[in-house]
């Protein structure tokens, strides 16, 4: 078994494992053992990489080739290079803080943690594919189970935002199938096979007609999931009704594979489309990341400004794929990278405060550092990442995204730029108020003095987040060559 | 002609059993019955050289033999689950023995069909699988609705073979003859011979209840026995299909600038008419009746094609979606048979009770809805890549809107059994030997005709023989 197909094989046995659980208690330390597994994978998959690199410079690292279809040339093709690496070490972290943060989840224990493993295995699989159709099976295998999940476990107006969500993501992936029919079927343009080859359609010459005409496909169908503004409208409401492991799953993870699928996709195998509509997603990424700035400073309930915010911080990342060039592209999967760690810290939090006071209200909040002051410190560490201080991820994220916007010298570009960076301020304003509101001050609510101390499990599902935000805040420089690096074969590809 | 001659001899055991055994026994005719269609289904796969008999009138070759072979899986399944519904209601009035017959009776009208080489052959065959069917459908003689959905049927029935047989003399009146072979290389677009195209495609269009042709299904679905309903589903609709799809690329194929506008018109009316109303069914028959109309609509992509491609696809897609609807209609069977309920009301809370019902009918729907891994994303999204192959990149993205419609409604039927805790659940029950044995067959075909390989392969090998 390589090193990779381990990513896909430990979680389902993971999952047939959970299948005979009979309580909570088995069913947490079964996902847990699993989570931690993944984890050490993951870790171990870093180090391996570097010594492979060292040796070895083909685009994917730990290629595995079999035909599946032979019909269709369908391989189950897999590798990694910097880029899929990082975010993979990203998913097994936020995994296993998700399981130690649903530590008590009472209702139907055993299969809130196999849909969680379910979606975990299809993000997994979606980083190491190389084959276009497996990476779009992995795709909907990491959707789907978000209808249960929010659908079963989730609050409020759990059955509609399931829907809604669910909907508007498969429709989603229903658009990106034409674009990668379009794609497949002009793999052939210079007299080769058809193929779904990733690296193999990236060496083709596509018609520029076609690209025209499946780059805007493509894109949209990656970034509904990535929350692009207009198709941004499921996230708050998913967000808001989903359970806290399955935000942070959510938010973490599986709206990385959005800006992910558009570098690794659109951008790479449709070069020329993406020069001729980048000016269109590049309005349409800057009026998202101001918008969502501006919804998040207006909100009350906690999860809908973070919904909010990680519509404008993700913006932000298909904003600097748009900027076509090295610097860029660098924060933008630093931002990616951040960003999973940040909102995942927060949904976490907010879970936490949730769980004790049963309100996501802030104006019914107040004083909260009193009562709970581990939690809120907390909270104020994610704030100043999540608003870009220096020290941690954010920062260097944001740094890199606009150094490189700034190397853009057109007129167009400029605006744009400016546009975004002033979703910054905002940024600043909504994260001190909440926490100024939420925070400081009072304590609003008498039966909020005495609030439950911090458990084990969460201090541990909070360190697990923490740790890698301030980790990439002090020394940037190792994960972003690793990213540097392998944005080569894009370098030389798209620009 | 091994099928036909064994589906025969099982007949005619069946009425000398009826004769022999006495009136206490009579149950064991199911168990009989059972076993003799297994034995049937079991040697069906054995390979069978390529035949033509009767002077051409009735071949076969190894595509026609793997499809019987499908179907005859189809119908085991089918018998098995439809054994505690017949047990406890017709054996008790003495009619189970006629319900095996009409229904083999019913099958051995598409092998003829389906193997036809001329067109009274198929004529022939095509009104042997309807007539019995009609009966079946008005087999629940004490339920009103059965009775209405008898005659509904047989009225709609016999007026699309008349207009088929119609179509068919005037194909006969241009080319001079019946056989296929012989029609290929006469036929030309005159206007009697496409007048005589359209009113003979018009007959099959009815039995795979294409837009505009669709009225009687949701009724008749409902009325029907449930067994009957997924018989006229999955069975019927998979063998006029293929035929259809036989005809279209050989014998009509110099009309193909024809009949490639019309299917498209014809696919997205379907498509979008079958998943509109299903939007809003609360009978769950109802409501696969008209998800079942919509799937029709999504074979008609591959159907467009006329490519080797295209045949692969549509056999492939026919053959998941046959195990994917008779989950379906296999856990709406169990959950009738035990309960009597049919709604989808009925069903809030399901998988609280019955948990592994429920979860049949997720990967039933998921298969039906195309959702990776389960086999029925794999066949749409063949069918989806034969369709683009040609260049129809509209009509795929009208499909997968259609997709993410028909995804609605399915998950509709998810949110009842998984998210709702309902007032009232179906209480646990246990499942008889022959149902459970009915549904694992399904599940086992759910999950692994699609991540399995080979078989696409073995298809679209067989397919070859059309192009």
């Amino acid at each position: 078994m390589d090193i990779l197909s381990l990513f896909v094989v430990v979680p389902v046995l993971v999952i047939l494992a959970l299948v005979f659980t009979k309580d909570l208690k088995q069913a947490r330390i079964i996902s847990m053992i699993g989570a931690l597994v993944q984890l050490g994978m993951a870790v171990n998959l870093l180090f391996a990489y570097f010594r492979e690199r060292a040796v070895n410079d083909s685009i994917m690292l730990f290629n595995r080739d079999m035909v599946w279809f032979e019909q269709f040339n369908i391989h189950y093709n897999i590798g990694v290079d910097g880029i899929s690496v990082s975010l993979i070490l990203l998913t097994s972290i936020i995994v296993l803080a998700g399981v130690f943060i649903s530590w008590k989840m009472e209702e139907l224990p055993k299969e809130f943690f196999i849909s969680l493993i379910v979606l975990a295995t299809g993000v997994y699989g979606f980083f190491i594919s190389i084959d276009l159709f497996t990476m779009f099976v992995f795709y909907e295998i990491a959707v789907i189970p978000m209808y249960l999940l929010i659908g079963i476990w989730g609050s409020g107006n759990k059955e509609y935002s399931a829907m809604k969500l669910t909907l508007m993501l498969m429709g989603a992936s229903a658009v990106l199938l034409v674009g990668i029919l379009g794609i497949y079927f002009n793999s052939n343009a210079d007299g080769g096979e058809l193929t779904f080859n990733i690296l193999e359609i990236a060496k083709v010459n596509i018609p520029f007609e076609a690209q025209k005409l499946f780059f805007p496909l493509t894109f949209i169908g990656f970034a509904v999931l990535g929350a692009l503004f207009p198709f941004h409208t499921w996230s708050p409401d998913g967000h808001a009704s989903a359970p806290t492991a399955v935000s942070m799953l959510h938010a973490g993870v599986l709206m990385k594979l959005g800006g992910y699928g558009i570098f690794r996709v659109a951008m790479f195998l449709l070069p020329e489309g993406a020069l001729e509509w980048s000016w269109f997603f590049i309005i349409l990424s800057a009026t998202g990341v101001i918008y969502g700035a501006f919804a998040a400073l207006r909100q009350t309930d906690l999860k809908y400004i973070n919904a909010y915010a990680s519509v404008s911080h993700l913006g932000m990342v298909t904003f600097a794929l748009l900027m076509l060039n090295k610097t860029a592209w660098n924060g933008a999967i630093l931002q990616s990278l951040s960003h999973g760690f940040m909102t995942a810290l927060f949904f976490a939090l907010i879970g936490m405060i949730y769980g004790r006071t049963h309100t996501r209200d802030i104006t019914k909040l107040g004083g909260l550092l009193k009562v709970i002051p581990f939690i809120s410190v907390v909270y104020v560490i994610a704030g100043m990442a999540l608003l870009g201080l220096p020290g941690f991820s954010g920062f260097v994220a944001e740094m890199n995204i606009f150094m490189g916007a700034f190397q853009q010298d057109s007129m167009f570009y400029r605006i744009a730029t400016i546009v975004s960076i002033s979703a910054i301020v905002v940024t600043a304003v909504y994260v001190l108020r909440v926490v100024g509101i939420m925070l400081m001050g009072p304590v609003k609510n008498e039966a909020y003095n005495h609030l439950d101390a911090t458990t084990w499990y969460e201090k541990t599902g909070i360190m697990l987040l923490l740790i890698p935000i301030i980790g990439i805040g002090i020394a940037p420089l190792w994960i972003s060559n690793l990213i540097t690096e392998s944005l080569q074969p894009f370098i030389q590809g798209v620009l | 002609m091994r099928h036909e001659v064994s589906l025969l001899a099982i007949i005619l055991l069946l009425v000398v059993a009826e004769i022999a055994i006495p009136k206490n026994r009579k149950s064991s005719i199911l168990h009989l019955a059972l076993l003799f269609f297994g034995i049937h289904t079991a040697l069906g796969f054995l390979p069978l050289a390529e035949s033509f008999l009767f002077g051409g009138m009735f071949r076969s070759n190894d595509m026609i033999h793997f499809f019987k072979g499908v179907l005859n899986i189809g119908v085991f399944t089918l018998l098995l689950q439809s054994a505690d519904w017949l047990e406890k209601n017709m054996v008790s009035q003495e009619r189970g023995t006629e319900f095996f017959i009409l229904l083999f009776a019913s099958l051995l009208g598409m092998y003829f069909m389906i193997s036809a080489g001329d067109f009274l052959m198929f004529f022939i065959g095509m009104e042997l699988s309807t007539l019995p069917v009609a009966a079946l459908a008005a087999f629940e003689i004490i339920k009103r609705e059965s009775g209405e959905a008898g005659i509904k049927f047989i009225l709609s029935a016999a007026l699309a073979s008349g207009v088929s047989l119609f179509g068919i003399t005037m194909l006969y009146a241009t080319n001079g003859s019946i056989y296929f072979d012989d029609v290929l290389t006469t036929l030309t677009a005159e206007n009697l011979t496409l007048l005589g195209f359209i009113l003979f495609f018009a007959g099959l269009a009815f039995k795979i209840s294409l837009v505009p042709f669709h009225f009687w299904t949701a009724d008749v679905y409902q009325g029907a026995p449930i067994g009957i309903a997924s018989y006229l589903s999955v069975i019927s609709k998979g063998a006029a299909v293929f035929i259809l799809m036989i005809l279209l690329f050989t014998v009509l194929k110099p009309l193909m600038y024809i009949w490639k506008p019309m299917l498209y018109v014809l696919a997205v009316a379907t498509m979008f008419t079958g998943n509109i109303f299903a939007l809003r069914q609360e009978n769950m028959k109802r409501f696969l009746a008209y998800s079942s109309i919509a799937q029709a609509g999504f074979i008609l992509l591959g159907l467009m094609t006329g490519t080797q491609l295209g045949t692969a696809t549509v056999v492939y897609f026919i053959t998941i979606y046959i195990f994917s609807n008779l989950a379906a209609f296999g856990v709406v069977q169990a959950i009738s048979t035990q309960t009597g309920k049919e709604n989808m009301k009925d069903y809030e809370g399901l998988y609280r009770t019955n948990p592994r019902l429920s979860l049949i009918m997720m990967l039933a729907l998921f298969s039906l809805a195309g959702i990776p891994p389960v086999a029925g994303f794999f066949g749409k999204f063949f069918l989806f890549t034969a369709a683009a192959s040609e260049g129809y990149y509209l009509l795929v993205f009208l499909a997968v809107v259609n997709v993410t419609i028909s995804l609605y409604y399915y998950l509709l039927v998810i949110r009842a059994m998984f998210i709702r805790k309902g007032e009232d659940p179906i209480p646990f029950f246990e499942n008889k030997l022959y149902m459970r044995l009915g549904l694992l067959i399904t599940v086992i075909g759910i999950l692994a005709l699609g991540l399995y390989s080979p078989l696409y392969d073995y298809i679209y090998q067989l397919s070859a023989f059309l192009n």
